[in-house]
């Protein structure tokens, strides 16, 4: 069957690339790509999960000293902010997919002031590491208890803990700064209404990534809070 | 070709480069034809920087003390060759220019899936790419491209913040392009295209961009935290403060030893795609040929700690990397007899092209078959750290993936232009290249079993005649290079015009006109013949 | 011009072997490259396109001839591998009796101390016909301690030991080389293996500067450091004794045992914390940055002379009244 030139049927279906045959192609290719590009994210964060776990069985003591100087409530009010900002992502692939368009955005901004608390919290959290003193190179002076806490481990290695903490936090305070981002965009597109259950595949893809960023934070949350035992 | 007598100035049928004019058209392209020429401008600029750092630095090793800059700037001129030519040459070349042009045309589709993706991918390699020259500028680096902890992260005070940003940041435009590419070859295939009746081009470019998308991003995570500790200095990879050096040695070959599979897949698909044109037949073995590609790409992420022999780790974990590595070494020799075999009973001319595609198989079997003396425990010990390193990876990357690049170069280019260029100098031009560049590697294999050890900047005086033979040879190769340049620009004005299918080629590409209308196809093709069907028996009506 | 040479002459034990390998793989090579490029050549004349319209009949494949030239590297290959994998087995571990020497390595010298106390730069004697077992480690970055004429090079890391053995069969000075490329001047990181008659070797350690061993500056920094204020040889102290500590099997706090080597020696100096043994409490100070590496390694050869006395050139060594 000839295909005709794209403009003729592009203005049959709002929201056709016309590179794809039809949207249900295009929808096949958007999700192919995020997964795609999900895999790449796991390779990237692997490569520092990899490395936190070789220091880890190196220098275990040191590494649960560290842990232990972290705030569990704080770190467990964030997981449980952040699974809930996957629910109200969730949903909001939902009510595009049936056209629902209030409750699409409801649910966009929904996400995004949950995203932001967990922001707000890990702000906090990196504060308190300053008032501390055990930002690695920046600001590294443990004193009294903490340094009680984190000498019989070696401090050296210490601080080695708390590099993979900012930096294993820090990566993923990124992405999510990133996800914001996508977030505004949908819910900027998403009152100009370019969404219908035949078209939404920038919701789902987004909602895709804001999963993935959230599975990356159920691993940092007991790997980094959680293995120093109890108090 | 006389100036005298032009071609007369017909109207040339709307194509990709005439359809619209202006810079804006250019650089905020969506086409991926046009795409593939700005990556082709842009990698043949590196491509010269590059090898004007090689050309400095066989000047410098003429003279054991070394004729012609200091030790600290020759270090400089090895590390940005190295980065300059795996990085922004080698890595992107045939992908970005063949492989955008190309791949919508193969499977007979209007672009790729993502097209805006694609022109970003452009623009982040520009950025990449500016990242480096401005660290080559500003001082330079001297880390070697491989960039060995802890000397690129505690004791090196060049520029390695500068230049790991910029291979970081062209590292994405790799991840979105293999990604690109991946969803293109799944979801946007003609009717009637099924996956074994794609040109072998294709599965070459599948199987590289699953290593693309799998290998780079750790390549990101390494350079990232080796900048993070080069600016905090905490210690990650310094054993002073309680780091691993050789962490960062897995972590860097996990993907660079996958990154030398990138360089040379493609290259072994443009080679499929040469012989079976120029000897009229269907590659021998398709099936296998195309499985090759994919077990080369799988193994090669198994092979990374032949690289690591002599740094003290376990005797049993060398056994398993040198294992894998005579391993990985088989489905490569599989396809050079399924070349061969192709040739016989064959129909068999010699454009430019081929002599590219036979000069590959030549070199690409002597480089990888170098490999065994490397996999190979006892000799690797020895050989490590020599020349013998040296000569072997560009016996691979240059006899083999940059001739591959060019003959891939040459096939394409009257599809890509419109236009013929001058056999004459083309042959002359292969045969210019094949001889500098035995000459200037070969030496480099003796050199290396006897002791001269790499990245030196001066050697003892015994060395001397063999690396004088090497430069002689690079000069030889350098007029090589030049020489297609200065006939594919004449081409592009004064070479005669070329039709839709000047080699009587297979594939769908050859369908459409030289150049293709923007829009690929007037009409999308419906396939229904097998790849490479050039048998009388197999003709059929869409020829 | 004299002859372009082929190979490094052969000067140590293991050198002919390797040769003999390498000429091997050499041989395959060149017949895998002459049987590629001539069958090529061939095809290549006689199947040259004679006509514009030819169209030549369709060849598939042929699984018979795949499978065999997939079998045959793949015995080929195999067969190197087992070479050279047994090869390089053999090499690794040096046989008994090796004498050991500490090597240092540093942008852009190698410091060389024998067990006597000899010290060298950029130049190390050794006597013909004996195992050498050199222990060596970096002062900064990554060298690479290479000796062409014996076939045998490894990796010097900052932070840790690494070991190489070899046994020189030639008289005469051959090329040392730095092969992990290391900085500036990693091209003038080069020097001597200088191998004399095992008579010529005692009298050369005599000569010269007579210094301490590395076992008495070992024992000298113990006490000077106050190491033997708390690892009191009855280990009545409040650290373990080590008397025959060296080359046994330690227990930790974390329930993990192993055998307490150079490795561990350095680290439980230097970061003492990562590895306590059971039954004491992690209060040894740390000595990071307080000792260069040429101190540990002394400290190193004393700890070993308390649990297995140091082989040598002048035989066992025993510090009066020390043990």
């Amino acid at each position: 069957m000839a295909d005709t030139h794209s403009e003729h049927v592009q203005t049959k279906y709002a929201g056709l690339a016309h590179q794809f045959e039809d949207l249900a192609q295009q929808h096949d290719a958007d999700t192919l790509g995020i997964w795609l590009f999900l895999v790449t994210e796991i390779m990237f964060f692997g490569g520092v999960f990899a490395a936190y776990a070789i220091f880890r069985w190196f220098y275990f003591a040191a590494f649960a000293g560290g842990s232990r100087l972290l705030d569990i409530r704080l770190g467990a009010i964030n997981t449980v902010v952040l699974l809930g900002s996957s629910l109200t992502m969730a949903l909001s692939v939902r009510s595009a997919q049936v056209g629902n368009r209030r409750a699409l955005v409801l649910f966009l901004v929904l996400t995004m002031i949950l995203g932001g608390a967990f922001l707000g919290v890990k702000a906090y959290e990196y504060h308190q590491k300053f008032v501390e003193h055990i930002v690695p190179s920046l600001d590294w002076a443990p004193e009294g208890e903490v340094l009680a806490r984190l000498a019989p481990g070696g401090l050296d290695h210490a601080q080695l803990y708390f590099f993979f903490y900012f930096a294993m936090t820090g990566l993923h305070a990124l992405h999510m700064i990133i996800g914001m981002g996508l977030l505004l965009w949908l819910v900027l597109r998403a009152r100009k209404g370019s969404f219908t259950p035949d078209y939404f595949a920038p919701v789902e893809v987004v909602g895709l990534y804001w999963h993935f960023v959230d599975i990356v934070w159920i691993f940092l949350f007991p790997l980094l809070y959680l293995i120093g035992g109890r108090y | 070709m006389s100036t005298a007598t032009l071609e007369p100035r017909v109207q040339a049928p709307r194509n990709y480069l005439n359809a619209e004019y202006g810079w804006k058209s250019w650089l905020f392209t969506l086409d991926h034809k046009r795409i593939a020429l700005l990556y082709m401008i842009s990698i043949t600029f590196f491509f010269m920087i590059g090898g004007f750092f090689a050309v400095l630095m066989r000047i410098h090793l003429i003279e054991p003390q070394g004729a012609l800059v200091q030790p600290e700037t020759y270090n400089k001129l090895f590390t940005l060759h190295g980065v300059i030519m795996i990085f922004f040459f080698l890595v992107p070349s045939i992908p970005t220019v063949l492989g955008n042009f190309l791949i919508p045309l193969m499977i007979g589709a209007r672009d790729l899936a993502f097209p805006k993706l694609n022109l970003l991918s452009w623009y982040i390699y520009i950025v990449g790419g500016l990242f480096t020259l401005y660290s080559a500028i500003a001082g330079g680096v001297d880390t070697g491209w491989t960039f060995y902890t802890p000397y690129s992260s505690t004791y090196s005070n060049t520029q390695v913040t500068a230049v790991v940003v910029g291979v970081f940041i062209n590292g994405f435009s790799s991840i979105l392009t293999g990604l690109n590419f991946i969803v293109t070859i799944h979801k946007m295939r003609a009717p009637g295209l099924t996956w074994f009746r794609m040109p072998l081009f294709l599965w070459s470019i599948y199987a590289t961009s699953i290593i693309m998308i799998l290998g780079t991003p750790v390549l990101a995570i390494s350079l990232f935290l080796l900048a993070l500790e080069h600016l905090f200095h905490v210690g990650i990879f310094s054993p002073a403060l309680g780091g691993d050096p050789l962490l960062f040695q897995h972590l860097f070959w996990f993907y660079s030893h996958p990154t030398v599979y990138i360089m040379i897949l493609p290259a072994m698909g443009v080679v499929s795609e040469i012989i079976a044109c120029f000897a009229r037949k269907r590659i021998f073995g398709y099936k296998i040929v195309g499985f090759s590609s994919v077990a080369i790409a799988v193994l090669g992420f198994l092979v990374w700690g032949h690289h690591m022999f002599v740094t003290g780790q376990s005797v049993y974990a060398g056994l398993i990397f040198s294992f894998l590595s005579f391993l990985v070494a088989i489905p490569s020799a599989i396809k050079v007899f399924n070349w061969t075999s192709t040739l016989y009973k064959g129909s068999i001319s010699y454009e430019a092209p081929m002599l590219y595609a036979l000069g590959f198989i030549g070199l690409f079997t002597m480089g990888g078959l170098t490999g065994m003396f490397l996999a190979s425990l006892a000799t690797d010990v020895h050989l490590n750290g020599t020349y013998f390193i040296v000569a072997h990876f560009h016996y691979i990357m240059v006899g083999g993936a940059v001739m591959g690049y060019l003959g891939g170069i040459h096939f394409w280019w009257p599809k890509i232009s419109g236009r013929k260029y001058p056999q004459g100098w083309a042959a002359l031009a292969a045969a210019i290249i094949f001889i500098g560049f035995n000459l200037t590697f070969f030496p480099q294999f003796i050199l290396g079993y006897l002791g001269m050890p790499r990245r030196y900047a001066f050697y003892p005086a015994e060395f001397q005649v063999l690396n004088v033979m090497s430069s002689a040879g690079a000069s030889i190769l350098g007029v090589g290079y030049l020489i297609p340049l200065i006939y594919f620009i004449w081409s592009m004005r004064y070479g005669p015009v070329a039709g839709a299918n000047p080699w009587g080629a297979k594939g769908l590409e050859w369908q459409t006109s030289s150049p293709p209308p923007p829009e690929n196809f007037t009409q999308i093709p419906v396939v229904t013949e097998e790849a490479y069907a050039y048998a009388a028996e197999e003709k059929t009506s869409r020829g | 011009m004299q002859g372009i040479p082929f190979q490094p002459e052969q000067a140590s034990s293991i050198a002919r072997s390797v040769d003999h390998l390498y000429f091997f793989i050499t041989a395959v090579t060149l017949f895998f490259t002459i049987v590629i490029f001539s069958t090529i050549f061939y095809f290549m004349l006689k199947y040259r396109r004679r006509s514009p319209d030819e169209r030549p009949k369709a060849i598939e494949g042929s699984l018979p001839l795949e499978v065999l030239w997939t079998a045959i590297p793949t015995l080929i290959v195999a067969a190197i591998f087992v070479w050279g994998s047994s090869l390089y087995f053999q090499n690794s571990e040096p046989p008994p009796g090796a004498m050991e020497i500490f090597v240092t390595g540093k942008q852009f010298m190698w410091k060389a101390e024998h067990p006597e106390g000899q010290r060298e730069i950029n130049e190390l004697h050794v006597p013909l016909g004996r195992p050498v077992k050199l222990t060596m480690t970096s002062e900064d970055v990554i060298h690479d301690f290479f000796v062409p004429a014996f076939r045998v090079k490894k990796d010097v890391l900052p932070g840790r030991y690494t070991s190489m053995w070899f046994a020189p069969t030639k008289l005469g000075t051959f090329h040392l080389f730095c092969a992990q490329y290391c900085g500036a001047f990693h091209a003038g990181m080069i020097g001597s293996v200088i191998v004399v008659e095992p008579d010529e070797y005692e009298r050369w350690l005599m000569g010269g500067v007579q210094g301490e061993s590395m076992e008495a500056a070992g024992e000298r920094l113990f006490r000077e450091n106050g190491c033997i204020t708390c690892h009191l040889s009855d280990g009545t102290g409040p650290a373990p004794s080590l008397l025959g500590l060296y080359g046994n099997t330690v227990h930790l706090t974390n329930g993990q045992t192993l055998i307490a080597d150079d490795a561990y020696i350095r680290e439980s100096i230097l970061s003492p914390a990562a590895k306590v043994v059971n039954g004491y409490k992690p209060v040894m100070p740390a000595f990071q940055g307080q000792l260069s590496e040429e101190q540990i390694l002394n400290l190193v050869a004393y700890i070993r002379s308390l649990g297995h006395p140091l082989d040598n050139a002048k035989g066992k060594q025993q510090e009066e009244g020390k043990k």
